[in-house]
């Protein structure tokens, strides 16, 4: 417990205030360390259930390598979790080309050329649309889009990769909206006032000297987006098609590695083959996930320190 | 092995502590008795008429019903924090050992019975499919993949290809149509694995391609149903109906059980006696399921319609 240093001779006498003081006090370390002993619990639960799996009966070649997902096969039970990767890669590459110029195009509108009112009335809307539930934009691309990618593309299904991508794309944007423009926001203003005293116009102040400086703060934003496309579970349930296959095209239908977590992990008996490698692509997406996290994390951090 | 036991004794700890002390079935809480009632989403409906009926014949007993599929009340069985579990399909042995394990004998009664139904979109012109044809469409190594090699041209549906809807890998109907129709051969990769009996009709009825299985009772009118020859001859078909399931000329008719731990007794015998009753079996008819006995629904029973 850190000493409470020249406030001391005030707090000498030990009434309801000083009590309730040291009551917050321990209140707000434990919520300042719930996160760490949280995460390390998730991790520790993870890794038990699912290394166990990964050290006996799995097969790493065939896990990397193999799209045949077949845990419950009556005949001989495959864990090949090739093609629930490139699902998750195809739907996030997907979002990402469309949501990186949507989000990034907003953020410099919203920081730079937008007057006070548009700006503040934006930023809400924003918000808002960050705030829809992830079932609802499932929903959309199930009946909506559905349908309207059948008729527009001429395509046999309309669930698959652009149904899912383009749901993703919207649910990411928000987000990286926000932070990207934080990231413009934290660009001292005087860097604006000088180029603009050289005869710079708008335009080229913002291309030439504040995405420049903000750039480590919009890849950031990138990054956390992809972490939240790699992340998100039932939207792209409901829009890919759920179906095991290695895309050709934007056209194909695709399964994503939580869309699956999702689907089989209720109906599996607990501690089963099955059961423990769900947990197995558990640890794969969790490590994924951290790493973009804290690549964005020290991107972000080394921004601040300059 | 304790690996296991220790994760699963860390399992019932957390799911005791958060219903409560383990119950005895049958067992009172403030005068009535509450029997928990899980699994198979294609009984859940039937299963919460029944309990809604129940409480007019028995108003001391309170059943409690959630779905969430057979595999998920098969494990609460296993786990022993249900009196009854629903199942669209069997139990597998492996399942009745682990269930032995924990102390709970799995007993089996079938309440009624389900036509798997095969549906197609209103456009598609196909009629009938021979049982060895849907194997072609659906098992691995099966030789259909596009319409046109059945010969069919479907309007809206240019491209021919062939878009398979089938369920997760550990539904009870996923399960029974690979059994029957499959041999319990694999499937075919690259079905969309949709995740409820509803959502697969629902997905067929906007997909001019689709072909997909599902329960009759989640038949619309916005989708077609397909007539099933057990034999060669495309003409000598079924249509999935309650009749042609009860008389079990229709091909693809399964069994729906209900399991309980050890042989029932007390609230939950009285209840499984209900639901076999004249009374309960009219109610699973008025849902759109087979009878497991020739039951007379002729008098209207109290409370419905």
């Amino acid at each position: 417990m850190p000493p409470l240093g020249s406030l001391s001779q005030d707090l000498d006498r030990r009434d309801f205030d000083w009590y309730a003081d040291k009551l917050v006090e321990i209140l707000v370390f434990a919520g300042g360390f719930s996160a760490i002993i949280l995460i390390l619990g998730i991790f520790f639960f993870i890794t038990r259930e699912g290394l166990g799996f990964v050290f006996s009966s799995l097969d790493i070649v065939e896990f990397f390598t193999s799209p045949r997902w077949r845990p419950t096969s009556e005949l001989n039970a495959t864990y090949g979790a090739f093609a629930l990767m490139a699902g998750t890669a195809s739907i996030t590459g997907m979002a990402m080309l469309i949501a990186v110029p949507f989000s990034i195009g907003a953020a410099v509108y919203i920081a730079e050329f937008a007057g006070p009112r548009s700006r503040e009335t934006l930023k809400v809307l924003v918000e808002l649309l960050a705030a829809i539930p992830s079932v609802v934009w499932g929903f959309i691309g199930l009946t909506l889009m559905n349908s309207l990618i059948i008729e527009v593309f001429d395509v046999p299904v309309g669930l698959n990769i652009l149904n899912a991508g383009l749901i993703l794309g919207l649910m990411a944007a928000p987000i990286m909206t926000t932070i990207a423009e934080d990231a413009l926001k934290a660009v001292p203003d005087h860097y604006r006032e000088a180029a603009e005293a050289m005869g710079a116009t708008k335009w080229q102040v913002t291309r030439r000297v504040v995405i420049p400086a903000a750039k480590k703060g919009l890849a950031a934003a990138i990054l956390l987006g992809v972490g939240r496309g790699f992340g998100e579970t039932m939207a792209v349930l409901m829009a890919s098609g759920h179906a095991i296959n290695i895309p050709g095209s934007i056209f194909d239908s695709v399964r994503a590695l939580t869309a699956t977590i999702a689907a089989e992990l209720g109906e599996t008996a607990v501690g089963s083959e099955h059961y423990r490698a769900l947990f197995t692509l558990g640890i794969f997406l969790f490590t994924i996930t951290f790493v973009i996290n804290l690549t964005a994390d020290i991107i972000v951090r080394g921004t601040r320190k300059r | 092995m304790t690996q296991k036991l220790r994760i699963l004794a860390l399992l019932l700890a957390a799911t005791s502590w958060m219903c409560g002390p383990p119950r005895r079935p049958g067992e009172t809480s403030g005068g009535r008795a509450v029997l928990q009632n899980k699994g198979s989403d294609t009984l859940v409906n039937v299963a919460q008429a029944w309990a809604e009926e129940y409480q007019t014949v028995e108003p001391n007993v309170a059943v409690a019903v959630t779905g969430g599929g057979s595999g998920t009340g098969i494990a609460s069985l296993i786990n022993g924090t249900v009196d009854l579990a629903n199942s669209s399909r069997k139990l597998k042995d492996s399942e009745a050992e682990q269930a032995r394990a924990n102390g709970h004998d799995p007993v089996e009664f079938i309440v009624g019975y389900d036509a798997l139904a095969v549906y197609i979109h209103n456009d598609n012109p196909v009629e009938t499919l021979t049982l060895e044809a849907l194997a072609d469409i659906y098992g691995e190594g099966g030789s259909v993949d596009e319409w046109a090699d059945l010969g069919v041209e479907i309007p809206g549906c240019t491209s021919g290809e062939m878009v398979r809807v089938s369920r997760q890998n550990n539904s009870g109907t996923y399960a029974y149509f690979r059994e029957a129709v499959l041999g319990n051969n694999d499937y075919k990769l690259g079905s969309r694995d949709m995740h409820g009996s509803k959502d697969v009709v629902d997905l067929v009825e906007r997909t001019p391609c689709a072909i997909g299985y599902s329960g009759l009772a989640y038949k619309t009118d916005h989708v077609k149903v397909v007539c099933i020859a057990k034999g060669d001859d495309p003409s000598d078909c079924v249509v999935p109906s309650v009749e042609s399931a009860i008389d079990k000329s229709y091909p693809v008719a399964r069994p729906l059980f209900m399991y309980t731990r050890g042989e029932p007794e007390g609230a939950v015998k009285s209840y499984l006696d209900w639901i076999l009753s004249d009374e309960g079996q009219c109610i699973l008819l008025d849902k759109g399921y087979a009878p497991a006995k020739p039951v007379d629904c002729s008098n209207p029973i109290a409370g419905s319609e």
